[in-house]
C-alpha cells in the first residue's frame, strides 16, 4: 500500500475508474469537437456539387449490393488530391459530390483501385465480362468473380422503402420516384443494378 | 467557415494544448511521497511497481511536439480561419463545378496561395508540357515511326486500354483486336482519333421479334455463309432473301459499314474475324438480341496531347513493321 495515500494525487485517478472514464471521455472529445463538428454545419462540406442528382432506384439497388459485396474493402472512391492519383483517376474528389451518400463509400483501402469516378471509363459489356470472372479480362487481376449477380433476380419489394429513408435524409427524391421505384427495378439482375451504380460514379462534377 | 465555428475550433485547439502541457508540466513533479526508485508499495505476482520518473529523453521530445505545434499551427492552416503564414492549402476545396475547379485554380494563381496540387501539375506541366506540345505539332504517320512517342503511347495503353483491348492489344470476346487490319469505324489515324476521343457507341437492335425462330435460323446461315463456311443451303438462301433488312449497317455484300464508308461500326461479315464469336451459337444470340459495343471517350479523361500519342500508337500497332 502507499506509504501516505492522502497526498498523492496520482491515486485519486487511479483508483476511481468512473473519474477516469470521465477525464478519459473529455480528453478524446477535443479531436472531435474541433475536427468533426464544424463540418456538419459547413457549406462547402454540405453543398451538393452543381450536377449532382440522386441515385435512381436501380442504381440505388446497386449501391446496396456494393456494399452486401464488400466491394469497399478493397476500393476505395476517394481521389485524394495528389498529382498521381488526380492523372490516374481523374478530379479529385470533392465533399459535395457524396452529400447524399449514406453512407459515403470512400473506403480505406486500395486492394483495387479507387472507383470513384469509374463510371463511362468502361462499357456495360466490360463490367459484365469482368464482374463474372475478372481474370478474363485483366488477367493479372485478384480481385474474386461474382457471377451469381447475374442469377439473382431483384424483385424491388423493398425499393420503394429505401429511397423513403433517403428522402428522410434529406435527398430530393420526388413522390414519383418512389411510387415508380419498385416497377423500375423488379426482374432486373443484381448484376445490372451493379453495373448501374457503377456507370454513375464520379460522373456529377461537371 | 463561420467566425463563430473558426473561434470555436481556435478555443478549443488551444485550450487543448494548454491543458495537455499543463499536465505534462505538472507531472514532472513527484507528488506521490514516495523517493524517487522506490517502491510504491504494491506488487501483484511478483512484480512490483516503482516510482520512476518519465524518462528524460521522452519528456524532451514531448517539449519538442509543443515547439513543432506552435510552429505548425503559426504556419499551415489550423486555427480556424486563419490560413497560416504560408498561405498554403493541400487543394482548392468546396468546389462544384469543374468550371469552379478550373477558376479556383487561376484565383489561387493571381492571389499566390500555395496550392499544393496546383503547383505539383505546374510543375509537371515545364517538365512535361514541352514534350507533349512538341508531339503534338507532329503528324501521327510520323509519330508512328517514332520510337519515344511511342514508348509513352504504350505506357499510357497500358494504362488505360488494356483494360479491354488486352495487354497486347489482341483484345477478346466483345473487344477488338486493334492488331490487325479490321476496323469497326476506320483505321486511319483521323478515325482512330475519332474514337478514342469521342469514344463509338454500337447499336445493332436485336432481330428475334421481326425474324422468328426460324428466321434467326437462316439469317445466321446465311451470315456464316459469307465468310466461307458450310451451311445448310436452303437456309442460307432464305436468310439471303431478308439480308436487305441487315444492309442498311452492313452493306448489302456484307463487307460492313467501314467498306462503305458510313459510321455504324457494323462489322465485316465477310471475313473471319468476329468480335462476339463466330459459333453458330454465338452469331445467332447477335441476331437474335442485337450487340452495342461501346468504347468510353477519353478526351476529358486524357486530353487531346495525350489522345495524340495514343492514337500513333494503336495506329503502329496494325503496321507492317
Amino acid at each position: 500500500m502507499s506509504s501516505n495515500g492522502s497526498t498523492n494525487k496520482h491515486e485519486i485517478v487511479e483508483k476511481n475508474v468512473g473519474l477516469m472514464a470521465i477525464l478519459t471521455v473529455f480528453a478524446i472529445s477535443f479531436g472531435a469537437l474541433v475536427e468533426i463538428t464544424p463540418l456538419m454545419f459547413q457549406k462547402d462540406t454540405t453543398q451538393p456539387v452543381d450536377g449532382l442528382r440522386p441515385l435512381t432506384a436501380l442504381e440505388m439497388e446497386g449501391r446496396d449490393i456494393y456494399v452486401r459485396e464488400g466491394c469497399y474493402n478493397c476500393h476505395s472512391q476517394m481521389i485524394r488530391p495528389f498529382r498521381d492519383e488526380v492523372e490516374r483517376y481523374g478530379h479529385y474528389s470533392v465533399a459535395g459530390e457524396s452529400v447524399w451518400d449514406h453512407p459515403f463509400q470512400w473506403g480505406s483501402k486500395r486492394t483495387g483501385p479507387d472507383l470513384a469516378r469509374v463510371g463511362g471509363r468502361y462499357s456495360d459489356d466490360w463490367h459484365y465480362a469482368h464482374l463474372i470472372d475478372p481474370r478474363s479480362v485483366v488477367p493479372e487481376s485478384n480481385m474474386p468473380g461474382y457471377p451469381w449477380l447475374e442469377e439473382n433476380i431483384l424483385d424491388g419489394k423493398l425499393t420503394a422503402k429505401k429511397l423513403e429513408v433517403f428522402k428522410n435524409f434529406g435527398v430530393p427524391y420526388t413522390d414519383e420516384d418512389i411510387q415508380g421505384a419498385k416497377a423500375a427495378v423488379e426482374g432486373k439482375t443484381e448484376m445490372e443494378a451493379l453495373i448501374a451504380y457503377l456507370q454513375q460514379l464520379g460522373t456529377h462534377l461537371k | 467557415m463561420t467566425s463563430f465555428w473558426s473561434i470555436w475550433v481556435i478555443v478549443l485547439t488551444l485550450a487543448c494544448l494548454a491543458l495537455i502541457f499543463g499536465l505534462l508540466i505538472w507531472n514532472l513533479k513527484n507528488y506521490t511521497g514516495v523517493e524517487e526508485g522506490e517502491s510504491c508499495g504494491h506488487e501483484f505476482d511478483g512484480i512490483e511497481e516503482l516510482n520512476n520518473p518519465l524518462p528524460k529523453w521522452w519528456t524532451y521530445m514531448f517539449f519538442a511536439t509543443f515547439v513543432w505545434s506552435v510552429y505548425y499551427l503559426a504556419m499551415y492552416p489550423g486555427l480556424g480561419n486563419f490560413a497560416g503564414l504560408l498561405g498554403w492549402t493541400s487543394s482548392n476545396q468546396g468546389v462544384t463545378s469543374m468550371e469552379e475547379s478550373k477558376q479556383a485554380v487561376l484565383d489561387a494563381k493571381q492571389s499566390g496561395v500555395w496550392v499544393q496540387l496546383d503547383k505539383e501539375f505546374e510543375a509537371a506541366d515545364e517538365r512535361f508540357g514541352p514534350i507533349f506540345k512538341a508531339f503534338a505539332q507532329q503528324d501521327v504517320l510520323a509519330l508512328a515511326k517514332n520510337n519515344e512517342a511511342l514508348e509513352i503511347g504504350q505506357r499510357l495503353y497500358a494504362q488505360n486500354c488494356a483494360q479491354c483491348h488486352g495487354s497486347d492489344a489482341r483484345g477478346g470476346l466483345g473487344f477488338p483486336n486493334l492488331t490487325d487490319k479490321d476496323w469497326l469505324y476506320g483505321g486511319n489515324p483521323d478515325q482512330i482519333k475519332e474514337t478514342l476521343l469521342h469514344g463509338r457507341v454500337a447499336a445493332m437492335p436485336g432481330w428475334e421479334a421481326a425474324l422468328g425462330e426460324q428466321g434467326v435460323k437462316e439469317m445466321t446461315a446465311y451470315v456464316l455463309s459469307l465468310s466461307g463456311r458450310k451451311v445448310n443451303q436452303k437456309d442460307a438462301d432464305a436468310g439471303k432473301s431478308k439480308f436487305a433488312m441487315c444492309a442498311a449497317c452492313h452493306g448489302m455484300d456484307g463487307k460492313g459499314s467501314v467498306a462503305h464508308n458510313l459510321p455504324f461500326g457494323a462489322p465485316d461479315l465477310t471475313d473471319n474475324i468476329w468480335l462476339y464469336g463466330g459459333s453458330q451459337r454465338a452469331v445467332e444470340e447477335s441476331v437474335r438480341h442485337g450487340r452495342a459495343g461501346v468504347m468510353p471517350a477519353w478526351k476529358d479523361i486524357l486530353g487531346e496531347d495525350k489522345v495524340h500519342l495514343l492514337t500513333a500508337y494503336v495506329y503502329s500497332l496494325s503496321q507492317d513493321k
